[in-house]
């Protein structure tokens, strides 16, 4: 019976423990348990959610028996069951991992907020990707904006402040964005139901209000996904917030406003209208393009480690919308691989710098000096990730560039190949320039010695690590899974 | 099965030698126990292989389609003979030399250099595309640390050109040229005769041809031949057998198995202008052994002597006559012995008496008679010169270019071999015949036992492979078959 309401429980467990976990108040320890039990019940959930649709089904649930078109309904298909899959499973080893790392980074008594946000954040993430309603999606994407808004806020920084509040003016106008183009949409077909909204999308024909709804939308998902050159708050809102919450917004956040794309692109627009009609991807690439380039480029140039995982976090999102932008299954199948991907190695790399970070207390790379001896496990899931980013064989990041580069050598843009490399090329370079440091610079005499990092860093760190060598390794799940949703993105009318 | 352990048993290594860390006596007695084994097992793969088997093993599916596969067809089976045969030679002459010279780390040194080994073999079986690249990779990665081993500025610029080198050709041009061939193939599987004829035509075969000739690296074509020299700050058992032999060997081995089995020989005849491809060889050749005379610097100047004698190798594909790929394996084999004896040397003169230039070398022929013996050996065999191996290579080299009527080709040969005895009879006269300076005091005999015992060996081997060069021939002779 309770496997029946599997898709509201996704959302409604951590949207309820959230204020539970506020109420606990002092008891922060007790907080922090219900929490990471929380995830862990989300990933069971996301996991038996996948597992119902790994063939290709589809599950349908009308929120408070309210039938669809009129009720919010639920839909899950491959597509967000693999979204839901990638923040459920990013939360669980993220909840864990938060207690040790939050103790240097945030303020005891502003530790409960800290859990309530993040289970808001993730509800919200949850929801978005769930959700088969235009609308509910839009109140779920301020959910989740609101409380990360609050959660980089809360790094110790001073200018984590105003880090916040860049991104919380980007953010809303690009929320505003998405609400005016949701109500073009709504006033043009009467419905906010995704699958309605396709079907009627399709009889409108020419018409200049659905272009401008498109347009509208594009730009304000295109500021929640960071894409090129609507990035400005990322880098230092990624900088500041502490290093648990930059490590679970870089790996889910993004990935959810990718996904959101996809979805309105591909099943409410539909592919025909979106690429045929509106030629997005002449958008899409070279934004893509110029991301990958530009902002590998100025990564190279951070002293602060987590500002230049921000940046490499743009360049990434670049692959991804150079890979929607080919217009093929293959370029789409390389897009999710990537989403699925990138979360693995940057998870994994804000990670081992948040290990840092808990030791040295900032991520400066002038004081990561020598640490390679002292903090063997964290750099080495460092260099793991900074293999996986450059895109070395074994490693996930080898299969994203795989399939990448096949869907530009498929529509003959080998030009779309060749930037394509240079980014890995460049990343190259700023891995590099941190391994260098951290293995060949002596350890100055005067700089504090430091130990290893606590398992309950490590344990957390080093399972994003082997995942990254394990889906690497072995693609067939994430590539069967990623193809036959891509595939069924292009086949729906 | 076997294939199996021979990748493992490295690895297997690296455990060992990790566990082992606190006992020196221990850690490397396990690692010699180890490249025993692993000799082992390649020779009874070698005796399969001599009598017309193909051993086959996919390990798993990477992507659909894509399989981690591995195939042992006689030119692997002949580069992972070399590298068996000298791993434990070179784990003796390590023992001798790390503790001569009371370098740090040598643990770390050890599990690195076991992960290199895994990687060559790894490069050796591979049974298709992607598998080759991936121990590429890993090959490249694991020796990172080997050469940067000493961790000072030297050390860390020499560690940046090399992985910066290595890691952008592969990644920028091997990577793509592999994609493109998997587009147009629909497989990367190594088979006799090639998988692109009738996939391909034009000048796209030359620009693909290029892409791997480039892409590979490791071969130490000119002008991304930098590294190779670069590489010399590491320890001179890494020099020795990883930059003569087991990452630059994966690297002109690379080629020649592009050349045969994805390409094969009659397509790449039809490309228009595969005459290049022959010149880029014999420019790197020249070119090569040009610099080479003006080094001072013992290490520097094998390495230059390397990088021209890979082109021979790579020269021995690109004219694509079946004596010359015959005279390629042939050459992979004696440069791999008459090289890791030079380097050998080089490293047993560092270590008894600190020098390290060729000028220095006046009359450490008497101090030192078994090194400057084998040095001796192992000079004639880059010239060519017999009674070593480097004569029976060249010979069919020589043989394949006659066979295509290239006699440019003929032309360049002879006249690198001038060039070879140009920069190597010196050193050897100056060994033997001159005086020792009137200043040098210090007195030094031979290195330490391990080390010249190591060096006797792999002389001995490039005498052999002159006078019993039949079973070798066998096996190369099933290349072109």
């Amino acid at each position: 019976m309770i496997s029946h309401h599997l898709p509201a429980l996704q959302v409604v467990v951590p949207l309820l423990a959230a204020p539970l976990c506020f109420l606990l108040g002092r008891y922060r320890r007790l907080g922090w348990i219900l929490s990471t039990l929380v995830s862990w019940l989300c990933l069971l959930i996301a996991l038996q959610l996948a597992y119902q649709v790994v063939d290709g089904g589809q599950i349908h649930y009308a929120f408070g028996g309210w039938a669809p078109p009129w009720g919010i309904e639920y839909r899950v298909d491959q597509l967000n069951a693999l979204v839901l899959l990638i923040v459920s499973g990013i939360a669980a080893v993220m909840f864990p991992y938060s207690w040790n790392s939050i103790q240097n980074e945030v303020d005891p008594e502003q530790q409960p907020l800290f859990f309530t946000c993040m289970l808001l954040c993730l509800a919200g993430l949850l929801g978005i990707t769930i959700t088969g309603d235009a609308f509910n999606l839009f109140v779920l994407l301020e959910i989740s904006s609101l409380s990360t808004y609050t959660l980089i806020s809360l790094g110790r920084d001073r200018r984590a402040l105003t880090a916040s509040f860049q991104y919380l003016i980007m953010g809303t106008i690009g929320a505003t964005f998405i609400l005016i183009g949701v109500g073009i949409l709504y006033m043009l077909t009467g419905t906010l139901n995704m699958a309605d909204l396709s079907d009627r999308i399709g009889n409108i024909g020419e018409s200049r209000a659905l272009q401008a709804g498109f347009g509208f939308l594009i730009v304000g998902i295109g500021l929640k996904l960071a894409m090129f050159p609507l990035h400005l708050w990322l880098p230092n809102a990624y900088a500041f917030a502490p290093s648990v919450v930059s490590a679970f917004i870089a790996a889910t956040a993004t990935k959810v406003a990718v996904y959101v794309m996809v979805r309105y692109l591909f099943t409410i627009f539909g592919p025909e209208f979106s690429f045929s009609a509106m030629n997005i991807h002449w958008l899409f690439i070279p934004a893509g393009l110029i991301a990958v380039l530009f902002t590998s480029i100025v990564a190279l140039f951070q002293r602060d480690i987590k500002r230049m995982l921000a940046y490499s976090s743009v360049a990434q999102i670049g692959y991804m919308l150079v890979g929607i932008g080919l217009v093929s299954t293959t370029g789409l199948t390389a897009a999710l691989l990537h989403l699925f991907n990138h979360a693995l190695m940057k998870g994994a790399l804000f990670l081992s710098m948040g290990a840092v970070c808990y030791r040295l207390g900032n991520t400066l790379i002038d004081n990561m000096d020598g640490i390679g001896r002292q903090m063997p496990w964290t750099m080495g899931a460092f260099v793991a990730g900074g293999l996986s980013i450059i895109g070395v064989p074994l490693t996930v990041g080898f299969i994203s560039k795989w399939y990448l580069i096949l869907a530009a050598l498929e529509q003959g843009w080998w030009p779309v190949a060749v930037i394509v490399l240079l980014g890995s090329l460049i990343a190259v370079i700023y891995v590099w320039r941190v391994v260098e440091a951290a293995y060949l610079h002596q350890r100055p005499d005067q700089a504090k010695t430091v130990k290893e990092a606590p398992a309950s860093l490590l344990v957390p760190t080093w399972i994003l690590v082997l995942a990254n060598f394990y889906f690497g390794i072995d693609a067939s799940f994430t590539v069967g899974f990623t193809s036959s949703a891509a595939t069924t993105l292009f086949g729906a009318p | 099965m076997l294939i199996f352990l021979a990748l493992a048993l490295p690895l297997c290594g690296v455990i060992g030698v990790s566990i082992c860390r606190r006992n020196p006596n221990l850690r490397e007695g396990f690692t010699l126990v180890v490249s025993m084994t692993l000799l082992f097992v390649v020779l009874q793969l070698l005796s399969l292989v001599m009598a017309g088997a193909r051993p086959e093993l996919i390990l798993l599916e990477m992507l659909p389609g894509v399989e981690l596969r591995f195939k042992i067809e006689p030119l692997g089976m002949v580069f992972a003979t070399v590298a068996a045969i000298l791993w434990p030679i070179n784990s003796l002459y390590s023992i001798g030399y790390m503790r001569g010279n009371e370098e740090s780390h040598q643990t770390r040194f050890y599990i690195f250099f076991a992960v290199a080994i895994a990687a060559a073999m790894g490069v050796a079986f591979s049974g298709n595309l992607v598998t080759l690249f991936v121990f590429y990779e890993v090959l490249t990665l694991s020796t990172f640390p080997l050469v940067a081993h000493k961790g000072n500025k030297m050390a860390m610029l020499g560690g940046r050109t090399y992985l910066g080198i290595l890691l952008f050709t592969s990644i920028g041009l091997l990577l793509p040229a592999i994609i493109w061939t998997w587009t147009l193939a629909g497989t990367t599987n190594f088979i006799p005769g090639g998988i692109l004829t009738g996939h391909i035509e034009g000048g796209a075969i030359t620009l693909l041809a290029l892409l791997y000739l480039f892409g590979i690296g490791k071969a130490a074509l000119m002008p991304i031949h930098r590294w190779l020299p670069a590489a010399m700050v590491a320890p001179t058992p890494v020099s020795a057998l990883l930059h003569a032999v087991a990452v630059v060997k994966a690297g002109v081995f690379s080629i020649v198995k592009v050349m045969v089995y994805v390409f094969g020989l009659d397509l790449i005849n039809q490309a228009p202008g595969a005459d290049w491809l022959m010149w880029i060889a014999c420019f790197t050749l020249i070119a090569a052994s040009l610099i080479a005379l003006r080094q001072d610097n013992l290490k520097k100047r094998l390495a230059y002597s390397t990088i021209s004698q890979l082109a021979y190798v790579v020269l021995g594909a690109v004219l694509l006559a079946p004596l010359s790929i015959t005279g390629a394996a042939l050459h992979i084999m004696a440069h791999a012995f008459g090289k890791i004896t030079l380097f050998f040397a080089a490293g047993s003169i560092y270590t008894s008496s600190k020098k390290t230039e060729v000028s220095q070398l006046d009359g450490i022929g008497r101090r030192m008679p078994y090194t400057m013996t084998a040095f001796s050996i192992g000079a004639l065999s880059m010239i060519g010169i017999p009674p070593t191996a480097g004569f029976i290579s060249k010979w069919y080299l020589l043989m394949g270019a006659f066979q295509v009527q290239q006699l440019a080709a003929v032309t360049v040969i002879v006249a690198s071999t001038l060039l070879n005895a140009c920069y190597f009879i010196p050193i050897i006269y100056a060994a033997w015949f001159k005086r020792e300076s009137s200043e040098a005091i210090l007195k030094y005999g031979e290195a330490p036992w391990p080390v010249v015992t190591a060096l006797c060996m792999t002389a001995g081997l490039t005498l052999l492979l002159f006078f019993f060069p039949g079973r070798p021939f066998e096996l190369i002779q099933q290349i072109s078959t």
